[in-house]
């Protein structure tokens, strides 16, 4: 085979992508090592996070040094970002396909561009503008007319927020959907004698059910990275399990972007490795939730797919 | 919507039920849209109130802590990190895009694709933590533009690899033909006939992948650091001011200053963000891309 610079050249730049998540799993786990060493199963188990006594010499615990009384465990974490999550899939998805069918078939076809723009501006809008709004109008709602505390920070505002943040990812890729389904299904339902409601909802809805599965659980995949605006909004609870909806919450996203100041005061770096491993989890997760998406609507009607 | 309208007397009950069934259902779906474009307004409608009622031209011309004072330094950091970013990523982004489009129609094109959308759906704090682990602590540059730079190129690379592949694919497979039967070389066929026929592909991509730069702020808090001076041109061990340190900072302290601030700061990003969104979405009318 002849030799070719420019495609080899290609080559080399395009595999500077494979390349860097492959840094990112590898210096994790390699900086995280020692901390899953130390904390082992617990970690995912234990409900106390504790950096130790930062101030006092470190002592030597398992074989390594960490600060006094030091322990890691996530659970809460885990628990805030799936509750958080789930509650915001939960809204997200009775409004999107409200919004979708409404864009889809009520709308003229005129209006219909300048509509679906501004759905799809709500994804666009930055994480940490949503949580300006979310402390400025959402929090003041929440606390003065439904948390029982008076108090609006919590689960409920961060699964609100989150809400609003993947609703537009479920809505847009409904419907495209919705309007590749063919002219003739629909037409031979209203043939029928069917409303134009019943047309969408009994004869549309089953043929694109796949795609929408696989925009649920794209949305979920990000839902759960989000960082920002679950930070600004969830109360920052910490070694509590969440009780109630309008309970502190902390993610596992918003844990580590809050803790870098604790992380930085540990003399024995120990805090450092353990946000590694923190991270390292919410990596599998995502990886996890997104490899699904993938596997989902790669069997469903898929406008990629056509073209080839 | 227009069967409610038509309801006629001497119709069954059956069809009653199932006419007012159709018009709640659309009522539903009406509410459920102005559910998601609302808030949307709402955003724009608050942050745009208080964002302009804070602007003066001392927020522009001086500098200041992220509490108090001015925005100069703040702007000038975010511009710095978005450049960086945008020289690390483009490159590299569109040779990706050529590679993948013209050559990667085998395995390792596959693999490449499938790695490049995992790095998309990482979250963007996970990036920011391994950078402050490799960059920030293990090289030693501290918090610095060279490390927030590069966390920024990972996070938009993939968009940019993704959205160069599509818009090159659409050039006709004729033109390359063309290209090849007078004689040219591949790198000539790329550049001189390929790329420039999916140039505003490619630019789309470059600007969406600016507005993502200039509107995040996990991956700098652990990159970028803060300074309340201007950038001295250090490319490592001199932390950098941001637009989006401000919106997180001011709220956690309770002055009207503070906030005004943050409003001032958010509404300069959602700008931004939104005017490139806007501005590509109706110059490349309902091509999808992400």
């Amino acid at each position: 085979m002849k030799l070719r610079p420019f495609r080899l050249s290609m080559l080399g730049l395009s595999l500077l992508i494979p390349a860097s998540l492959c840094a990112v799993v590898l210096f994790l786990l390699i900086y995280a090592w020692p901390a899953i060493g130390f904390s082992g199963l617990g970690f995912l188990t234990h409900v106390n996070w504790n950096f130790g006594d930062l101030d006092d010499d470190p002592v030597l615990t398992r074989g390594l040094l960490v600060p006094g009384g030091a322990s890691y465990g996530i659970l809460v974490f885990i628990a805030g970002t799936l509750l958080s999550s789930f509650i915001a899939i939960l809204i997200a998805v009775p409004l999107s396909i409200g919004a979708a069918i409404f864009l889809a078939e009520a709308v003229p076809a005129k209006i219909r561009p300048a509509l679906s723009m501004l759905v799809e501006l709500v994804a666009v809008v930055p994480s940490i503008v949503f949580g300006l709004w979310g402390i400025w109008v959402l929090i003041p709602l929440i606390g003065h007319y439904l948390s029982p505390s008076g108090n609006g920070y919590g689960l409920l505002a961060a699964s609100i927020v989150l809400a609003l943040m993947i609703t537009p990812i479920i809505a847009t890729t409904l419907l495209d959907a919705l309007m590749q389904v063919p002219k003739e299904n629909r037409e031979s339902a209203f043939a029928l004698g069917a409303t134009h409601f019943e047309v969408v909802s009994k004869a549309m809805m089953p043929m694109v059910r796949a795609t929408l599965i696989g925009g649920i659980v794209l949305a979920l995949g990000r839902a759960l990275g989000e960082t920002m605006a679950v930070a600004m909004v969830s109360g920052g609870g910490f070694n509590i399990l969440p009780t109630s909806i309008f309970s502190p919450i902390s993610s596992i996203a918003s844990f580590i972007v809050n803790n870098l100041d604790s992380a930085e005061g540990d003399p024995t770096n120990m805090a450092v490795r353990a946000i590694a491993e923190v991270a390292l989890v919410l990596f599998f997760i995502t990886l996890a939730v997104n490899a699904a998406a993938k596997l989902l609507s790669s069997g469903a009607l898929n406008v990629r797919k056509r073209q080839h | 919507m227009s069967a409610s309208a038509s309801i006629k007397a001497g119709r069954s009950a059956q069809e009653l039920r199932r006419v007012t069934t159709s018009a709640i259902g659309w009522a539903a779906c009406g509410i459920a849209l102005i559910c998601v474009i609302g808030p949307l307004i709402d955003i724009v409608g608050t942050v745009g109130y208080y964002g302009l009622s804070a602007f003066s031209v001392k927020l522009f011309t001086t500098t200041g802590t992220g509490i108090s004072g001015g925005l100069l330094n703040a702007i000038e950091g975010t511009f710095i990190i978005t450049l960086g970013a945008m020289i690390f990523a483009v490159p590299i982004g569109v040779a990706a895009g050529i590679y993948l489009s013209e050559y990667g129609n085998n395995r390792l094109g596959a693999t490449i694709r499938f790695m490049s959308d995992t790095l998309t759906g990482t979250p963007s704090v996970v990036l920011g933590y391994f950078s402050y682990i490799v960059f920030v602590i293990l090289l030693n540059w501290k918090f610095s533009v060279l490390a927030a730079a590069i966390t920024i190129a990972i996070l938009i690379v993939p968009y940019l690899a993704r959205i160069t592949e599509l818009s090159l694919r659409q050039v006709p497979v004729a033109m390359r033909e063309a290209g090849f039967a007078l004689g040219a070389t591949e790198p000539t066929v790329v550049f001189k006939i390929i790329l420039p026929g999916a140039m505003s592909g490619v630019v789309t991509g470059a600007l969406l992948a600016l507005a993502i730069s200039v509107g995040e702020t996990a991956p700098l808090i652990y990159t970028a650091g803060w300074s309340a001076s201007m950038w001295h041109g250090h490319m490592t061990n001199e932390s950098i001011g941001y637009l989006t340190y401000v919106i997180w900072t001011a709220f956690e302290q309770p002055t009207a200053q503070a906030h005004a601030l943050a409003f001032a700061a958010a509404f300069l990003v959602m700008m931004v963000v939104l005017v490139i969104n806007i501005g590509v979405r109706l110059v490349v009318r309902r091509t999808k891309f992400v």
